[in-house]
């Protein structure tokens, strides 16, 4: 007798849909891995939707409206597993970059009327709102980490994920350092591996789309950036982009700003 | 079915479409009443909190937009930079991001063609269930993907979010080797678009045919993509092209105005409901095409106007193998240039660029002050601007549908709306079907 393959559902709060389309990019794994789950629930790739429970349920987005705080919480209530993908989810994305913003002025610049416009003031990661079991970084994901995570929450064991900085993938993929032997500002040393030190390897500095790593000393950083060439303003800017809401990169940002800068925040 | 007075369907949250969004259909006395096509995906807002970053940060932030087409926002947003910056991108560095955006029409048009918009006219919910019943056909499908994938990974670092685009060019060239292998991936991936393009004219079309303006890039010499001139067509098939007009005007033409049922703008073109996309480059620049591509297009169906939507998965298909095609002889006449970006060096002003993204025109507009600081952005993407004209067709594919229960007119108006490949998070915001037969 078979038993019952494992329910798999895919869910989107506000996001660019780019991490779900990571599951997709799995082409070559993905029929395999749809031979051993059951998409039951996966919207950007089928209309069958079916009910929960779910076995494990993937996250991609932020929280960004009303509707959205009930649906996560429906969503939690629904799944034995809840997994969040990407920045968006775990950090709030680039849309957190309105949190602290007069929300008035943010809606008058791209609608006439806002009046119609449902939003939330703030855009907050999914854990600000459920327990999540275990979130997966980056913007967007890499597709090896996502099916580690997924094999991973199948078998019931802990995923592989490593919470080091950039700085060791670079040094295990022989990629010289952009820093030492360009000058180049780059947020490597306190940004968690995953990506495999891409942008290093395209001869360019770390941006930190995976957010910070594990107990990371962004002060011990400050002066080296600044040596680099990067004025206060844009150390600010480079912590506040894709994962602006995670909390060693918020306290850097502010870290980053001058007293008399800070007061005219 | 068909002997209530007032009848309501409603789409809550549309499938196989990126992003959100749902439909309303109002029918009485067995009139469409009204067709509202409601983007309920909260703004994200990127237009404001463009202001106040850096001139070479919008490559990186605009392409979180969309997940699915990431490059056509890295191409538009770099070319509008430029623009304002008085520089221009030209020889082996405009041919390799060419190559770079071959790659992403390769991944997105095969990823819509073979994994959203097939199931439907096979009458399956998902390629999943395709995938049990022909299985080799849907690892095809992903084998093409794959390879428009592999283009972007070389050049792009990534799939989803390149990082290797910048101002000016790329950090980083392509390594011989790696092109070498790109060369070998497109000569099975050319094999894969032509079987594409053969077996989606074997689909059986719903008939529908519609009338509205066509908008899409004409180029000097070449199918658009990452430039031309914006060139409007009226609804009537055999009319000569109304307008074209330089880029820089984009916005005196295309104008977007909001409404209350959903969080993306809806626009028209000189007044007119107008469609961008597959069908309208097709009807704008099908002869700029090889002639055994347009023989292709000829042999499955498609007159010099394609007026039927759904048969945009058959020119879907065809700009696969174009832009497979375009690939090959980009990497044949490829030699390194001599270095990987060309300096542009911040200055005041207002820059313009429009691409043709796969699912239609995607224009840019960035004002920038003299150190190089965002004052203002403009973005006005594809799926604003069909919008309406999705509606349109709604509306006259539903009164024709009538006879049609609930569940089968709803997968009916889903097919429909995703002949247009709607990028919801694009329209910086898609889609839920309610139908109120009233």
């Amino acid at each position: 007798m078979s038993t019952p393959r494992p329910r798999l559902a895919v869910w989107k709060f506000s996001s660019c849909d780019g991490c779900q389309l990571t599951l997709l990019d799995c082409e070559e794994d993905l029929l395999p891995l749809a031979d051993r789950v059951d998409v039951a629930y996966f919207l950007e790739a089928s209309r069958a939707a079916g009910p929960g429970p779910y076995d494990l349920s993937l996250v991609e987005g932020s929280i960004a409206a009303q509707a959205d705080v009930e649906r996560i919480h429906e969503i939690r209530a629904q799944s034995r597993a809840l997994v969040t993908i990407g920045a968006c989810a775990t950090a709030g994305g680039i849309q957190a970059l309105r949190n602290g913003r007069d929300l008035d002025e943010l809606l008058s610049t791209v609608y006439a009327d806002p009046a119609y416009i449902d939003t939330l003031a703030t855009s907050t990661p999914i854990a600000a709102h459920v327990p999540v079991d275990f979130e997966l970084r980056g913007c967007p994901i890499d597709k090896r980490q996502l099916l580690e995570v997924v094999s991973a929450f199948l078998a019931g064991r802990k995923p592989d994920i490593p919470d080091h900085s950039v700085c060791f993938e670079c040094k295990r993929r022989g990629v010289t350092c952009v820093t030492v032997a360009h000058g180049t500002p780059c947020l490597g040393p306190v940004t968690q591996a995953g990506c495999g030190a891409l942008c290093p390897a395209f001869a360019r500095g770390c941006f930190g789309c995976f957010g910070p790593s594990a107990s990371p000393n962004t002060r011990a950083l400050l002066p080296l950036l600044h040596a680099d060439g990067l004025p206060e303003h844009d150390v600010v800017r480079l912590y506040r982009t894709f994962n602006a809401e995670a909390p060693a990169f918020r306290d850097a940002a502010g870290d980053a700003l001058s007293p008399d800068e800070e007061d005219r925040r | 079915m068909t002997h209530r007075s007032h009848r309501l369907l409603s789409v809550r949250s549309l499938a196989r479409v990126e992003g959100e969004g749902a439909m309303h259909i109002r029918v009485r006395d067995g009139e469409v009443e009204s067709v509202k096509l409601s983007i309920y995906e909260p703004p994200r807002f990127f237009e404001a909190l463009l202001r106040g970053r850096r001139y070479d940060e919008p490559v990186d932030i605009t392409a979180r937009i969309c997940g699915i087409c990431p490059v056509a926002y890295q191409m538009t947003a770099c070319q509008a930079v430029e623009d304002a910056c008085g520089v221009t991108v030209d020889g082996q560095l405009a041919a390799l991001r060419r190559l770079l955006y071959c790659g992403e029409w390769i991944e997105s048009h095969t990823l819509h063609i073979y994994l959203l918009h097939a199931p439907d006219f096979l009458g399956l919910p998902d390629a999943l269930s395709l995938a049990r019943t022909d299985r080799a056909l849907v690892e095809r499908g992903l084998r093409l993907k794959q390879a428009g994938n592999q283009i972007m990974e070389v050049l792009g670092g990534r799939a989803v979010h390149p990082v290797n685009v910048r101002l000016g060019g790329f950090h980083r060239l392509p390594e011989a080797a790696e092109l070498d292998r790109l060369a070998r991936l497109l000569r099975t991936a050319r094999r894969d678009a032509e079987e594409t393009v053969a077996w989606t004219a074997t689909l059986d079309f719903p008939d529908l045919h519609v009338r509205h303006a066509l908008l899409a890039l004409r180029a000097a010499d070449s199918y658009p993509l990452d430039g031309g001139v914006p060139t409007l067509h009226g609804a009537l098939p055999d009319a000569p092209a109304l307008t074209s007009f330089p880029v820089g005007e984009f916005e005196r033409h295309v104008v977007e105005a909001q409404v209350p049922h959903s969080t993306a703008l809806q626009a028209s073109a000189d007044g007119l409901r107008h469609l961008t996309g597959p069908l309208a480059r097709w009807r704008t620049a099908a002869d700029r095409l090889p002639v055994e591509l347009r023989d292709l297009g000829a042999a499955a169906g498609l007159g010099e106007v394609c007026d039927n939507p759904f048969r945009s998965i058959v020119i879907r298909a065809i700009e696969v193998l174009w832009a497979v095609r375009e690939a090959q002889r980009l990497l044949e006449a490829y030699e390194p240039p001599p270095r990987p970006a060309v300096p542009v060096p911040p200055r005041a002003g207002v820059g313009h660029a429009a691409t043709e993204a796969p699912r239609g025109l995607l224009y840019h507009r960035y004002e920038l002050a003299a150190d190089g600081t965002v004052v203002t952005a403009d973005i006005v993407p594809p799926t604003a601007q069909n919008q309406a004209a999705i509606e349109a067709d709604l509306r006259e594919f539903v009164q024709q549908r009538l006879h049609l229960d609930d569940a089968e007119l709803t997968r009916q108006c889903e097919q429909a709306i995703r002949n247009y490949d709607p990028c919801i998070s694009c329209a910086t915001h898609f889609l839920d079907l309610t139908v109120e037969r009233g």
